[in-house]
């Protein structure tokens, strides 16, 4: 088990691997489609329709996406300085109370000079919700993994709270909050290109673009990012280099909270126009496959998010032609992608190894011998 | 004062209920994280193991052979829980998160598909449940004062899974401090390399381990659904597995600590249904949402050790890499 690591070729590493690891997942999930009596192949090719098809799938595919490269940068950027962050779940819900604050005390103001202060509001929120578990990590030791499963359970149950108690309207009879006016609301895409239907991807699918920017930049052109990764790889390096491990502990997680909280500008300020009770709905979970299988790179992460996104819109489609496969199926291939991505990715790449071992043996490229030897000497 | 004394009783009972999932899960991850691997995935396990046991138990008619099911359930996932963080040696946080979405997702999908009723199973009778247990002469006694209540209310009557639960819990403080099996358990989670060096395999005591935990966790899953109630439903173990391992951080990975933690949210369960909807004196209405999260504020808490300090052993986490 412990052969020294062979230095396999990058594109092995950054597109076969993953591909490799993700296809596995998909063959998994299509042997339970095939248990239950349908056609792998058929479900595919109706998940594609439902999620390019037509404007209006097309529309709601991009919503999700915009929600998902957000919950996925959150994981991808803290897990760059070796941070587990499980709590984008929470971090988004409760960032939607700062954005449904925001929104509804500035109602009437339009949306252009709004939006700002919601994004400011959800990152605030966000963030702090995600400083607690930073904060007891670099300063009290307590693993930032079990503290964000905590406090998503205890935003949960803070949020059911002030939406059923507090936030809600005596004349409305279910849980959620007041709307938000149709001035002050993010504007759906749909308002000026009209093939998108009235579906709720809206001007947040322009941030969720620069984020992945931002967080490129952020990572690996600046000294902040660059003290980011150096923890991630070692935080005894990083401490030596003179850097304070505790600052970028909580100065990472908030601003992965406050990416985090950027669902909420997508979903309470625009897609929903309200606050409604549970409103994540497992959003910041799948940020933790998309950043698993986009290596945790913006361009990865972009890509995931798109796919997740087709796999959410089309899986709707999916349930609706197909009975027998309900919207539950995306969830366990999101649970193979994590599993295959994130745990399993040894799996497949020894036999990888051993065959790229095997084909320069046959001598297709002589040259690599020696180096190949000089690597296992290691 | 019989008032009091039959709520207070009440409230005992429904308290050892709701705590008997969360003593067999904890113990299921004491086992794990002793042996040094993070089971973040019980809750999943949970899940699993209470639809296998539904669902086997409403196609058989027997209990028995449902509880055997849910445990295969559970056993199944340790195996890939394992295969990912001991062969694999991947990050087996990672692996429980997976685990438990994966429950999450098949459970549901396959009820849906199998069953037809949006993923619930159909509802179980006779002997495809378990039965209450009444102790001898529980009945006669019912009506002796203080003695009564106790013997007959909250020792006897029962189910078997309940009793097996609270006795995992004497016989777990025996394993692992009075066994050489024990002994070795807890030197691999705090140092594989010690175990190693005096040849032992650390590979298959990882896996003992895992099994062990399987098999806890699932007799805890086939409760939720074949005594606890008589179906399974979507999403049943509704965050357990959670609390599980918040009370095992807040037991310190100890066994007995683990049980009064467990009885301890277990009570703050008890009281949520009682007290729902009721005035307290001077605090007024307690709202159902503080006492659902205070388990979980009362583990950050002592995480951060503002309240004792937890130290897990030493080598959790770390997958073990043999040197050659």
């Amino acid at each position: 088990m412990s052969a020294p690591r062979i230095a396999l070729p990058r594109w092995v590493d950054v597109v076969l691997l993953p591909v490799l690891n993700v296809s596995l997942a998909f063959l998994i999930g299509g042997i339970v489609v095939l248990a239950v009596g349908e056609n792998p192949i058929e479900a595919v090719r109706i998940m594609f329709y439902g999620a390019f098809g037509y404007g209006y799938g097309f529309g709601f595919t991009l919503y999700y996406t915009t929600n998902f490269v957000f919950a996925g940068l959150a994981v991808a950027l803290a897990y760059h300085a070796g941070l587990f962050n499980i709590g984008g779940e929470g971090q988004a819900y409760v960032a939607g109370l700062g954005a449904i604050l925001v929104a509804l005390a500035v109602a009437g103001l339009h949306w252009a000079l709004a939006l700002p202060l919601i994004m400011i509001a959800s990152a605030l929120f966000g963030g702090i919700w995600a400083l607690i578990p930073g904060y007891l990590q670099a300063k009290r030791g307590s693993h930032v993994v079990i503290t964000t499963i905590m406090m998503n359970f205890i935003a949960t149950s803070l949020m059911s709270y002030l939406i059923s108690r507090v936030l809600k309207p005596p004349h409305i009879a279910s849980d959620e909050s007041e709307r938000v006016d149709a001035m002050t609301r993010v504007p759906f895409l749909s308002e000026w290109i009209p093939m998108l239907r009235n579906t709720p991807v809206n001007i947040s699918f322009f941030l969720a673009i620069a984020a992945l920017v931002g967080v490129y930049i952020l990572i690996w052109r600046t000294k902040f990012g660059y003290a980011l990764r150096t923890m991630g790889h070692s935080g005894t390096a990083a401490r030596y280099a003179g850097m304070s491990n505790a600052k970028l502990i909580m100065i990472t997680m908030a601003i992965s909270g406050a990416l985090a909280g950027m669902i909420a500008v997508n979903d309470v300020a625009g897609a929903h126009g309200r606050l409604l009770l549970n409103y994540v709905a497992g959003t910041g979970f799948v940020g933790i496959a998309v950043a698993f299988m986009g290596k945790a790179h913006p361009i990865g992460v972009g890509l995931s998010a798109l796919l997740f996104g087709v796999l959410y819109q089309g899986g709707q489609e999916l349930a609706f032609t197909m009975p027998a496969i309900t919207r539950e199926m995306i969830l366990t291939i999101q649970a193979l992608v994590i599993l295959f991505t994130g745990a399993m990715s040894e799996m497949l790449r020894r036999p990888v190894e051993l065959a790229f071992i095997f084909s320069r043996l046959r001598g297709h490229d002589p040259d690599t011998q020696p180096k190949l030897a000089a690597q296992e000497d290691k | 004062m019989d008032a009091i004394l039959s709520d207070l009783i009440s409230l005992l009972i429904t308290t050892i209920r709701v705590s008997t999932p969360l003593i067999l899960a904890c113990l299921a991850g004491l086992y794990s994280e002793r042996a040094g691997i993070i089971d973040i995935g019980l809750e999943g396990k949970l899940l699993g193991a209470a639809f296998g046991a539904a669902t086997v138990a409403y196609l058989t008619g027997s209990a028995w052979i449902g509880l055997i099911a849910g445990v295969g359930v559970s056993l199944a996932f340790s195996g890939i829980h394992g295969l990912a963080s001991i062969n694999f040696r991947g990050n087996q946080v990672i692996s429980g998160v997976a685990l438990n979405f994966l429950a999450a997702g098949l459970t549901t999908f396959l009820g849906a598909t199998w069953f037809a009723r949006g993923g619930n199973t159909p509802a179980l009778s006779g002997d495809a449940r378990f039965g209450a247990i009444h102790f001898p002469f529980a009945r006669e006694l019912s009506g002796v004062p203080v003695i009564g209540p106790l013997y007959s209310g909250l020792l006897s009557g029962h189910t078997i899974l309940t009793y097996i639960a609270f006795l995992a819990v004497p016989l777990t403080a025996w394993v692992l401090w009075r066994t050489r099996f024990g002994l070795r358990l807890r030197s691999v989670g705090e140092n594989p390399k010690a175990l190693d060096t005096a040849g032992m395999s650390v590979m298959w005591l990882r896996y003992k381990a895992l099994m062990i935990t399987g098999t806890l966790v699932g007799v805890g899953g086939a409760y939720l659904s074949t005594a606890q109630a008589a179906s399974f439903s979507n999403n049943m173990a509704a965050g357990r597995g959670f609390i599980a391992l918040a009370a095992l951080i807040f037991a310190k990975w100890r066994p007995f600590q683990a049980m009064f933690a467990c009885l301890l949210f277990g009570l703050l369960e008890a009281l949520q249904y009682r007290l729902q909807g009721q005035d307290l004196p001077f605090i007024g209405r307690v709202p159902t949402q503080a006492m659902q999260a205070l388990p979980y504020v009362l583990t950050i808490l002592l995480l951060a050790g503002f309240v004792g300090r937890a130290i897990p052993p030493k080598g959790l986490g770390q997958p073990y890499v043999k040197e050659r």
